[in-house]
């Protein structure tokens, strides 16, 4: 079972229109929420008047930071670290907004129409403030954004390894770059979705949340309410309309949408637009890299001192981005001096959350781009100077020297790196696409090659737990703490189950993302829920098995170890004749009242169990990019791409296949369209998709993938993870081989995303030098 | 209250008259009144795609369209292309084949943009799928896959599978 590309399940209903994402739940009489937003980057809030507002048609409650005092206490810090200046932040703001969009107070009405026309009713008095729409106008802005916190500094941190300042002192060659990198939102096509309805009888709140992590909302929602977490039920739903990382976070609306449900006596919902996605929706910041590198002739690598800016947004309660984004840089290459260090800042934006890849592209892309800085200094190839510093297959477990985000010492645990690149270099025939680039060349056409190597830590911990069951049906039930958001859960832990209980994968029913339903769970981010759900899955299913056996062999008076699971029966090996698995499951789960069971029966075919990795995995990633350039325009036409991934064993390649494309594209998007622009105040610019474009089919062209399977020995299954493997690597591949194409001009590219409009100003600009030194002639030259 | 309508939509083989508010767009009737809630709002502003149906066999984004616009026309729904057993029919077949999509939030708009292409062309080029779908965002999939499905549904259209 575990290795086939098994269609999924959960299809037969999404493409018949009738997945049951939180929007489509029937909720009877369920009441609608719009939220009065701030419109400006920051203000003093002086005034709130309501009572227009209530006075509208069909509006049930309007309510400010003063009515929702029960629940508006300061909110935990997402992750704490000693580093990290954390800062106030509640359901509604109580003092000022810190970012346009932010939520100032909320409106229940009959429907979500109704709702939007009063929160045009309400008034809210501003004092503007100055604001700060970069982290370098933050840093000089003389007003804190957060009370105490006067220059606006989140956090500094600097991990080191080795001493990096004797390398750079000594090293045969140093160079010094600086590197821009933007990422953006997560655009999920569902919006962020919360309803909820409150249980009168039951004295629990029952809250169906397009979430990742939905007993993270209910450890969030019990805080918040000051009452334990068993008054809630959090039910990410089956059907979730995709995460990417801002649907991990906690939101006010979500917060707030349970306590309304009561306050009201009728179900609430919360469904975000696009409009509000843009605006209030977590997302990547831009970070700017400084790298000062030391290498030998050889372009062996000696040293890397990275000192970099993380923009955090107005809240930004943990260090996860840029955390990561550091631990990410040395990648896969021997580096035995490493200073890695960052300055986290607020500013007066969205807040920061991970987004696919949560910090890795940035990381990839330094490491890339110095790489092939080294290259073009020492006149060496790309790939050259890539394999003369990967870390080898028999160099594992590989100590980078650093701690990484989950805690634990940065250890990569498996892999065989060059072999990953020659396979990619080997698919795209990298030889004879020089060769072609060269002709291209000389016809006039600016063609070029870029390379990348990424490594992506995944499997993070703490656990995630599985139970399974089997039920006197003799179907067997398997229950996940951590939800999906489109990666086929329903199948690939089917498969898992089947496996180790001997079951058809069609006997086999996944749920998912109920805190009802099993008591602990961490959540669906991270590309970490395989190599955590997995084996905690494999070991509850064998427990039942053993049990199954236990109790079938009891029925036929035989011995456990003589019997088998075939065909939907437990039967001695090579006999035609056994017990049905609904029969044993109907002896051990119900019995008889009253009466003792048979001597051996087991009681109850369950187990529970929970996984914790003792730290993250590392899948690899290669990138190789053929593009062309039209400088004229600024357009890059990708005329060949070939990406190879290990994400350790693979349990479906089918539906592994579609979490690297599906991360392709997303790194394509960054790499080349999407860009959330703010203006200096921290007002947003991009705030539609007519001015944040996302490559659609026709932007996107056939990737030829490959994989590579070296298992992980951190668990049991050997899995490691997949899904941000594929974006990791793509704005550093496609900056590469651009800079390539446009390599006449002597274009050095050190920013991303590269717009038409960046790429015709890096082109227009070598023109006007090129021109310039023309003018001056040789003479002048060096005067 | 604010002034209502009442109009007559087709859906789906459907007739069915509702009392609504001028500025009803069609895609929330069809979810709140006719149960269609297979017809999906990504953004609200024309540009994703998923509210995409046909209207007289069109696309059209059911977020841009008045459900008064519509009254009078026939509207077809993701909720009408399975078999009458229920089962996929080509189409979708060829998408779960090929896991042509991922969180399916998009998938409905996209399958009935397709319909209406394979209505006009039987055999359309990977070229032209590209371009028929490329008002449609999809997150998760890189589109690839849902490429290989439409090519699928391509090559065999007309012969017996």
């Amino acid at each position: 079972m575990i290795g086939e590309p098994l269609v999924r399940r959960e299809d037969l209903r999404l493409l018949r229109g009738l997945g049951q994402y939180v929007d489509d739940i029937d909720l009877p009489g369920v009441a609608h929420l719009a939220v009065v937003r701030s419109p400006h980057p920051h203000a003093r809030i002086l005034a709130i008047r309501t009572e227009e507002a209530n006075r509208m048609p069909g509006v049930l409650g309007v309510y400010t930071a003063a009515d929702i005092e029960p629940i508006n206490g300061r909110w935990p810090v997402h992750l704490p670290h000693k580093g990290l200046r954390a800062a106030v932040e509640r359901i509604l703001p109580t003092d000022k907004t810190r970012y346009v969009g932010e939520a100032v107070a909320f409106v229940v009405a009959e429907s979500r129409y109704l709702a939007e026309d009063a929160c045009a009713q309400v008034e809210v008095e501003y004092e503007p403030l100055p604001g700060a729409g970069t982290w370098q106008i933050a840093l000089n802005l003389g007003e804190a954004i957060h009370e105490g916190n006067p220059d606006n500094v989140a956090a500094h941190v600097t991990q080191t390894t080795g001493d990096v300042e004797a390398a750079l002192r000594s090293a045969p060659h140093v160079l010094h770059e600086t590197y821009r990198i933007r990422r953006g939102g997560g655009h999920s096509m569902e919006g962020r979705a919360t309803a909820a309805r409150y249980d009168a009888s039951l004295d629990t709140y029952v809250v169906w949340d397009a979430t990742q992590t939905p007993h993270g909302a209910r450890r969030f929602l019990a805080t918040c309410y000051g009452i334990p977490e068993e008054r809630f039920r959090v039910i990410a739903p089956p059907d979730v309309g995709g995460g990417f990382g801002p649907k991990g976070q906690r939101y006010p609306e979500e917060m707030a949408v349970p306590w309304l449900s009561k306050q009201l006596g009728r179900p609430v919902k919360f469904i975000e637009d696009r409009y509000e996605h843009f605006l209030t929706s977590c997302m990547e910041h831009p970070q700017e890299h400084v790298v000062d590198v030391a290498f030998d002739d050889d372009g062996v690598l000696l040293g890397l001192k990275d000192v970099f800016v993380s923009d955090m947004g107005a809240y930004g309660t943990s260090l996860i981005v840029p955390t990561i984004a550091g631990c990410t840089v040395p990648g896969p290459y021997r580096i035995p001096n490493l200073h890695i260090e960052f300055t986290a800042v607020f500013t007066n934006k969205v807040p920061q959350s991970a987004v696919r890849g949560a910090g890795r592209p940035q990381g990839v892309y330094v490491m890339d781009r110095t790489i092939d800085r080294i290259a073009d200094y020492l006149g060496l190839d790309p790939a050259e100077v890539r394999f003369r510093n990967l870390i080898q297959a028999d160099q594992f477990p590989y100590p980078v020297g650093l701690t990484f985000r989950d805690g634990s010492p940065l250890t990569y645990d498996s892999g065989d790196f060059p072999e990953l690149l020659q396979k990619g270099l080997d698919l795209i025939d990298y030889p004879a696409q020089r060769k072609l680039q060269a002709e291209r060349r000389a016809a006039g056409a600016y063609r070029g090659i870029g390379i990348s190597v990424g490594l992506e830590g995944v499997g993070l911990g703490p656990f995630e737990g599985a139970t399974v069951r089997l039920e006197t049906t003799g179907r067997a039930t398997v229950v996940l703490g951590a939800p999906p958001q489109g990666q086929g859960f329903q199948t690939t832990y089917a498969q898992i189950c089947a496996e180790f209980l001997g079951l058809d994968v069609d006997q086999i029913d996944v749920v998912t993302g109920d805190t009802s339903l099993i008591p602990y769970g961490t959540g669906t981010f991270a590309s970490r829920v395989m190599a955590n759900a997995g084996p905690a899955l494999a070991t509850a299913a064998s427990e039942v098995k053993t049990k199954l056996l236990e109790s079938a062999a009891s029925l036929l008076e035989a011995a456990p170890e003589d019997l088998e699971v075939s065909e939907g029966q437990v039967r001695v090996r090579g006999m035609q004749q056994g017990v049905s698995l609904a029969e044993v499951a109907q002896a051990s789960n119900v019995g008889r009242p009253g009466m003792s069971m048979a001597k051996d029966m087991v009681p109850g075919l369950t187990a529970s169990a929970y996984f914790n990795p003792e730290r993250a995995g590392y899948s690899s990633s290669v990138q190789v990019c053929v593009v062309e350039v039209d400088p004229e325009t600024g357009e890059v036409e990708i005329v060949d791409w070939a990406v190879g991934h290990d994400c350790g064993r693979i349990v479906n390649p089918l539906l592994v296949e579609g979490q690297v494309l599906g991360g392709i594209a997303h790194g394509l998007s960054n790499a080349l369209y999407e860009e959330a622009l703010y203006a200096d105040d921290g007002t947003p610019l991009t705030v539609s998709y007519l001015d944040y474009p996302i490559p659609s089919a026709r932007e996107m062209p056939w990737i030829k993938l490959y994989n590579q399977e070296t298992p992980s020995p951190l668990n049991p299954l050997g899995v490691k993870g997949a899904g941000e493997a594929g974006t990791l690597g793509v704005p550093a591949v496609i900056a590469a081989a651009v800079e390539d194409a446009l390599r006449p001009f002597g274009i050095q590219i050190r920013d991303c995303p590269l717009s038409p409009g960046f790429i015709g100003d890096l082109v227009d600009e070598a023109r006007t030098r090129a021109a310039a030194d023309d003018d001056r002639g040789p003479d002048d030259q060096g005067s | 209250m604010n002034p209502v309508v009442v109009v007559t939509l087709e859906v789906n083989g459907t007739r069915q008259q509702v009392e609504i508010e001028p500025r009803t767009l069609l895609a929330d009737v069809l979810r709140e009144k006719f149960s269609a809630k297979g017809t999906h709002l990504g953004c609200e502003h024309g540009v994703c795609g998923a509210c995409t149906v046909l209207l007289d066999g069109e696309p059209v984004r059911s977020c841009l369209t008045l459900a008064a616009q519509a009254a009078g026309h026939r509207v077809e729904t993701v909720e009408s292309l399975a078999e009458p057993d229920g089962s996929l029919n080509e189409l979708q077949g060829a998408f779960q084949k090929h896991h042509g999509l991922q969180c399916g939030f998009c998938t409905p708009g996209i399958l009935m943009s397709l319909t209406a292409l394979f209505r006009t062309t039987q055999h359309p080029s990977e070229d032209q799928i590209r371009e028929f779908i490329q008002g449609h965002i999809c997150r998760c999939t890189g589109y690839q896959q849902m490429i290989e499905a439409a090519l699928d549904v391509s090559e065999h259209a007309g012969s017996a599978r």
